[in-house]
């Protein structure tokens, strides 16, 4: 009978620590929704989601959060422009052309590349890759957007890769059989049997990557400068709203100020939208699994 | 008719070339993302390699770059790091043996596990808005190390939870039919059986994620932790800052030597990671062997 409760007990147990995990979603949503409405009640939501300048900090403050959001975008579709044709190009090497040994000697390799602290990623594209392009292109300031966007890209290289390897590997021998069996070569069984085929699981794959871009930190806070800017000109420094969380944070502002509580309704965008793609992703991995199951 | 074939055969040809073209592109950007890495680390050691010393490693932060040292942000990782992990682990192992052990398909489980997905992929820097407003002010823990730590734990949770399910999936399901056979209750052979086997498995898991921590900068600048700490931390109330912090630091400032210092600081982070990786790797193989 005791052996009996103690079972139960360790059941609930186990299940309330299953239950943080929904916990922390809640506790992300509610810390984020409070400071965000005491924020919206003093600036009005079509002023922050449509404004076109934002100067939190300076005496007369304006809170249009476009600057941040243009930045973040500017850099994430600079990261995808490095990180999806090349993710791609490799995801199809090793799924369909490599031999074993070069992916056991390629594959570790890609591991330690994504397991690279992004301090250290923001150290290289400050001091090595905006230098080395600075040589190429005359205009480019010291803080920009195309040199961190490059290294992000390399960053997240790894991910598109292997997650795009998964899906192209759950594709059915089959298929890949009946292509060559009609004479196709290797090439184009690849870039249009087994693509297609895989097609959602690497839009999948694609969809993360572009989530992981907008919420990266730290290649962005050091090396894209701190200047909230309307343009989509890669040469020029720019903010990102994550480098903005930073900024602030690194500050001495204030608790309880409308300039503190800034960070709370960027993070809350920055939230929503990561949130829409991380689920969009899911589902397509979810289908891809089916299709094949 | 000869005209046509010729055409035929140039078509082959250049289908051919193609071919052959195509998987030798691929694997040059392969490369060129390897040479990436490769640029990096000799970046990084042609920048910083003349500043390790022992005095470096053991030194505090100075105004004089030539001066500062990390022993108070080494200390400061290592706390922090043993700390998410005192307080992640359990609890994220507890949750996988819910998910994979007693949970039936039901909603719940359903919603929990759709939730770990998500979180997985949450930004870092969300986290610390999260640590910042609830460990920080709500808890009032402060800036400190225990602040740190939990808001780190909840970042690397869904990470140890993931694995730790694929550890426990390996255990072939013979093991817990012989332990049901002899008597054992369901947490009996969970205990006694099935953990012991998936032991190594979650914890090369726990390494990798706890590896993925110890290089987390952005959380933790947003929490407070501060940028100027001149001493090691002494308890789990004290202020601290972490390796990656003080690199971030030094790459901010426009001095020169100070850059130096960050490079000198990136190699002692690197090897730390490459040590637990490697620890990591060491301890999947040996599963390996043991299963097969």
């Amino acid at each position: 009978m005791k052996l009996k409760r103690f079972e139960f007990l360790i059941e609930w147990a186990l299940f309330l620590c299953a239950l943080l995990s929904v916990g922390t979603t809640a506790g992300i949503i509610l810390v984020l929704a409070v400071e965000t409405f005491a924020f919206l009640r003093e600036v009005p939501i079509t002023d922050f989601l449509f404004g076109t300048e934002w100067t939190p900090l300076f005496a007369t403050p304006s809170f249009g959060v476009l600057p941040l959001v243009s930045g973040t975008v500017l850099v994430s579709a600079i990261a995808m422009l490095v990180a999806l044709p090349c993710g791609l190009l490799s995801a199809i090497y090793l799924s369909e052309y490599a031999d074993h040994r070069v992916r056991r000697a390629i594959k570790p390799v890609l591991e330690i590349l994504a397991g690279v602290p992004t301090v250290v990623y923001g150290y290289f594209a400050l001091l090595f890759v905006t230098p080395l392009l600075q040589r190429v292109i005359p205009g480019l300031a010291g803080f920009n957007a195309l040199g961190p966007g490059i290294v992000m890209g390399i960053m997240i290289l790894p991910l598109v890769s292997s997650l795009s390897e998964d899906a192209m590997q759950a594709v059915p021998r089959s298929l890949r059989e009946g292509s060559y069996a009609l004479g196709a070569t290797k090439m184009q069984t690849s870039l249009r049997v087994v693509l297609p085929a895989a097609f959602s699981g690497i839009t999948a794959a694609c969809i993360l990557a572009v989530s992981r871009a907008i919420g990266e930190t730290m290649i962005v806070a050091i090396a894209a400068g701190q200047q909230p800017r309307l343009t989509w000109n890669p040469l020029v420094p720019v903010e990102t709203m994550t480098a903005y969380i930073v900024q602030v944070s690194l500050g001495d502002t204030p608790q309880g100020t409308l300039e503190y509580r800034t960070i709370f309704a960027v993070g809350m965008l920055l939230f929503v939208g990561t949130f829409i793609l991380n689920l969009v992703s899911a589902w397509l991995r979810e289908r891809y699994r089916e299709e094949y199951a | 008719m000869i005209e046509a074939t010729l055409a035929r055969s140039a078509a082959t040809a250049r289908r051919r070339l193609l071919d052959i073209c195509f998987p030798v592109l691929a694997l040059g950007i392969l490369c060129a993302a390897l040479a990436a890495l490769g640029a990096l680390i000799a970046d990084v050691w042609g920048d910083g390699a003349s500043r390790l010393s022992w005095d470096f490693m053991t030194g505090f932060p100075s105004r004089r770059a030539a001066d500062a040292g990390i022993w108070h942000a080494l200390t400061g990782s290592v706390f922090i790091i043993l700390l998410t992990g005192a307080l992640a682990v359990p609890i994220g192992v507890a949750t996988a043996i819910y998910l994979e052990e007693y949970a039936r398909r039901g909603l719940w489980s359903k919603i929990i596990e759709i939730n770990i997905t998500n979180l997985a992929a949450v930004p870092s820097i969300i986290y610390g808005l999260l640590g910042l407003g609830l460990f920080v002010r709500a808890l009032a823990m402060g800036r400190s190390v225990l602040a740190g730590a939990s808001t780190l734990a909840l970042l690397v949770l869904p990470v140890i939870i993931l694995s730790t399910r694929e550890a426990l999936r390996a255990v072939p399901g013979s093991i817990r039919e012989g332990s049901y056979a002899l008597g054992a209750t369901k947490w009996q052979t969970v205990w006694y059986q099935v953990l012991p086997v998936a032991l190594p498995g979650i914890l090369t898991g726990t390494i990798l994620a706890l590896s993925r921590a110890i290089g987390e900068t952005a959380p933790l600048i947003t929490i407070g932790a501060l940028t100027f700490v001149a001493f090691a931390p002494d308890g789990i109330w004290s202020p601290f800052t972490v390796l990656p912090i003080q690199i971030f630091n030094w790459v901010s400032r426009p001095q020169q030597e100070f850059q130096v210092n960050a490079a000198a600081g990136i190699i002692v982070l690197l090897v730390l990671l490459l040590t637990m990786n490697a620890t990591a790797i060491w301890l999947r193989d040996r599963f390996q062997k043991k299963l097969t």
